[in-house]
């Protein structure tokens, strides 16, 4: 029976990333002093589990080093050998090492085994050294090599078995019958098998559950030693086995012989001799592998791009409370429909009251939909306290990482997205926040310096909140930064919160800039800009001396987005209810040509760019301007600009549509929705629309002066 | 055809054994830790239990000891998967009652081959 093992793969890496996770998690919380049996055991496990799989599915190399992460692991499991710092350490960098491997593997290549190579000499140096075993790393390949290839010697011996089991032996499931079939089976029943009742007792003192039988066991073939043994294997300690023996007479030799002309059993014992001798897995599986790598490789390539998105674990709890409004909402339609089936005038109340009751459940079914692809927050902070501790160490700092709000949850979409920025954020935070410590204590502050990290829900959106003591972000050097990079005037005079937005700027820090600031800004404007991909915002406050925090604001989901409906022309436009600053009626009069090309608004104390949303998307718009306009006001990246439409409809919730993915991309449009009376309506990409309008605020700024 | 029960906190272990075996006719029911076995087995009988040694909540030694307990188990035979080729976790399986073992890595035929050992 051949089994194509590669339909298990993926399993096999999505648990083995999920047991590397735990790994590193267990290894960063443990106490080195006096390590937690059960977080030893739980690495211990996961571990094991990944070498048990690797070498099951073919992926030798990991399998070989995994066994001496594993063979060390035991050790410290079982208490042989105590946890210290070093080990730590070279547990970590093993865990990231066979995270490596597996990718490698999982991406079709082949993996780099520098590493492992190296990793393991130094685990060997560990185990040999002051060994409490020295297991040799070859094992996992030779352990199951019992049985040797058969050689039919010469003449070949037959074999006399005394069989003698323990009286307990069938407690143990084993069955003497089922041995000697066994046996029959491997000798191609050249076998005599004769019982021996000595033992047994008067029916009055027997124990029905007992064994009291014994065997003679006599094989007139010359078979393999080793068949027998695999035979007798499991009752070895709980029988007595003696083996001995003879050599076959003649006779017997031409008796099987004739025999096997009667019977076409060579056959069968070439072919069972197959099955049992060892194959390990891996001999096998990188035959079927290459012969298959080339056009899978493709696909694995694109797959590992995203190997995480594409199952999803949902709780118990979640799927029973979906299935309950499934419930809930079969019997309201049935209610409804019962209502529908002599309807009169007289029931118009109870088909209201129907209709709201599907409207109540339709919404509490598209909440409990939404909440599946809700996960806790926690699965993107686990990363950190392993990046706090390797940073903190490189830069021989001190630091404490405190989370909270772990269980805060969020669209899967979003935290797969969300953990690059929040590492950017982090390694800023230690690197540019936290002083030295010699520097903290000058400055009358506690040695080790504290990371927090704080996830909540508010009105909507999930809140996380990213603070340090450190230094405070230096007002001073930002402002001279910014100068020099001509992103402010001299003259400029900003309020604190305009100063520390400034790093979010484009170009605000250049590559020598990075080392040498002590205040943040190493590219966050990529940190702004992939949140607001998310239709998130991200903002700062700090102060000298003290820290800073970092303020993150996302929708918990991409698929849904509280709208306001407007209308151009015939059409409706959407824009992100989170964007609009303010709507206004204005007057002709306040929109003012500057610079001969570009209209802007005077906005009591600031001027604001104006995008006719018509022309942008060259919407038929009949009537002649109406002399009280109304913009929208939205904010992007910091900078506001005024739209203009027609008129304001009602606010709501949209469901998102990919308009890439069923047209095609449009500048200034980040998807579409289709509404209540099946229209289709198109969502304002704000940031999109302020790039296109071609303006920017410091354009209008210097063009205002320079009038 | 025989009815059994395969216990491994990997599922893509639990997905190979099932697949084998139910590819060559069994009828199989998975568990993903000891107390998970111990819970399906308390309701039914079955013809063989194939177990994993390292399992979180409970190990599949306290499961063999447990299982031999139920009346039900008395005589059926256990296997247990271990990678552990050391003769310690082999006896500790033993003594906990289990009938014998396969060693990982195995492939489908090896454990097709082993479970006819005990089967029938």
């Amino acid at each position: 029976m051949s089994i194509d093992l590669s339909q298990f793969h993926q399993v096999f890496y999505e648990e083995s990333y999920e047991g590397l996770d735990a790994m590193e998690q267990g290894l960063l919380e443990m106490d080195v002093e006096a390590p937690d049996d059960e977080v030893i055991n739980t690495i211990f496990r996961a571990a094991h589990s990944i070498k048990g799989g690797s070498g099951t599915f073919g992926f030798n190399q990991v399998a070989e080093f995994t066994h001496v992460v594993e063979t060390l692991l035991d050790e410290v499991r079982s208490g042989d050998r105590a946890m210290n710092q070093s080990i730590m350490d070279l547990l970590l960098v093993s865990v990231d090492c066979i995270r490596s491997l597996l990718q490698d593997l999982q991406a079709g290549d082949d993996p780099d085994l520098t590493q492992a190579t190296d990793l393991k000499s130094q685990f060997e140096a560990i185990l040999n050294g002051e060994s409490a075993s020295s297991e040799s790393v070859g094992e996992v390949n030779s352990e199951d090599n019992t049985a040797e290839p058969i050689a039919n010697e010469g003449g070949g011996k037959g074999y006399k078995i005394h069989f003698v089991p323990e009286e307990t032996l069938l407690q143990t499931g084993n069955e003497p019958t089922r041995m000697f079939r066994q046996l029959a089976e491997v000798s191609d029943d050249c076998i005599e098998v004769s019982a021996n009742l000595e033992r047994l007792p008067s029916l009055t003192a027997m124990n029905p559950e007992h064994c009291y039988l014994a065997w003679d066991i006599t094989i007139n073939k010359a078979i393999d030693r080793s068949e027998i043994d695999e035979v007798f294997e499991w009752v070895i300690d709980d029988a007595e086995v003696v083996i001995t023996e003879f050599d076959l007479s003649d006779s017997t030799i031409e008796e099987q012989a004739s025999e096997q002309i009667e019977e076409p059993i060579a056959q069968a014992v070439s072919s069972e001799v197959e099955s049992i001798a060892p194959e390990p897995a891996a001999d096998k599986a990188p035959v079927e592998n290459t012969a298959e790598k080339e056009p899978a490789k493709a696909k694995a390539k694109a797959k590992a791009s995203t190997p995480e998105s594409s199952s999803i674990r949902v709780s118990i709890d979640k799927v029973d409370s979906l299935i309950n409004m499934v419930g809930e909402l079969v019997i309201t339609q049935s209610m409804l429909g019962q209502l529908g089936q002599n309807f009169d005038i007289t029931r118009v109340q109870r088909l209201q009251e129907g209709l709201a009751q599907l409207e109540h459940n339709t919404r509490e079914l598209q909440e409990s939909v939404m909440k599946i692809r809700m996960m806790p927050i926690s699965f993107v902070f686990s990363r950190f306290p392993r990046l706090v501790r390797d940073v903190s160490r490189t830069l021989d700092k001190k630091i404490d990482l405190v989370l909270s709000g772990e269980n805060t949850e969020l669209d899967k979409t979003v935290m797969e997205k969300i953990g690059d920025p929040m590492v950017h954020l982090i390694r800023n935070s230690i690197d540019h926040g936290i002083e030295m410590p010699d520097v903290r204590i000058a400055a009358g502050k506690p040695e080790t310096g504290t990371v927090e990290l704080n996830a909540f829900h508010q009105s909507g959106n999930i809140v996380i909140e990213i603070k340090d003591d450190g230094a405070g972000l230096n007002k001073e050097r930002i402002q001279q930064k910014a100068i020099e990079n001509g992103l402010i005037d001299e003259s400029t005079t900003l309020a604190d919160e305009q100063i520390f937005d400034l790093i979010f700027q484009p170009g605000f820090s250049t590559a020598d800039a990075v080392s040498d600031l002590s205040g943040r800004g190493v590219g966050m404007d990529v940190v702004r800009r992939n949140i607001a991909s998310l239709n998130g915002s991200i903002e700062v406050s700090s102060e000298t001396g003290k820290g800073s925090r970092f303020v993150i604001r996302l929708p918990l989901t991409l698929a849904i987005l509280d709208g306001q409906l407007v209308k151009v022309g015939e059409e409706i436009f959407i824009f992100p209810l989170v964007s609009i600053v303010e709507s206004i009626q204005m007057d002709d009069t306040a929109i003012n040509n500057v610079g001969g090309h570009s209209d802007v608004l005077q906005l009591r104390d600031e001027y604001v760019p104006i995008v006719q949303l018509h022309e942008i998307f060259s919407v038929n718009k009949d009537e002649p301007p109406a002399d009280d306009n109304i913009v929208v006001v939205v904010e992007t990246d910091g900078e506001k600009v005024g739209v203009v439409v027609d008129e304001l409809l009602g606010q709501q919730q949209v469901v998102i549509k990919s308009l890439e993915e069923n047209f095609k991309k449009v500048e200034g449009i980040s998807g579409a929705t289709i509404l209540g009376d099946g229209t289709v309506a198109l969502i304002v990409d704000v940031s999109g629309l302020s790039k296109m309008s071609g303006t920017s605020i410091k354009q209008i700024d210097s063009a205002h002066k320079a009038a | 055809m025989a009815k059994i029960l395969a216990v491994d906190d990997s599922a893509s272990m639990r997905q190979m054994v099932s697949f084998t075996l139910k590819g060559a006719g069994h009828d199989v029911i998975e568990a993903s830790d000891g107390v998970e076995a111990l819970k399906l087995a308390q309701g039914q009988s079955v013809d063989l239990v194939l177990s994993d040694v390292n399992m979180p909540n409970m190990d599949g030694i306290t499961l063999c000891k447990n299982l031999r307990q139920l009346g039900t188990y008395k005589f059926t035979p256990i296997l247990m998967l271990t990678t552990e080729s050391a003769g310690d976790k082999k006896m500790e399986g033993k003594s906990a009652g289990a009938t014998g073992w396969i060693v990982k890595p195995f492939n489908p035929d090896q454990l097709l081959t082993t479970i006819k050992k005990v089967l029938g």
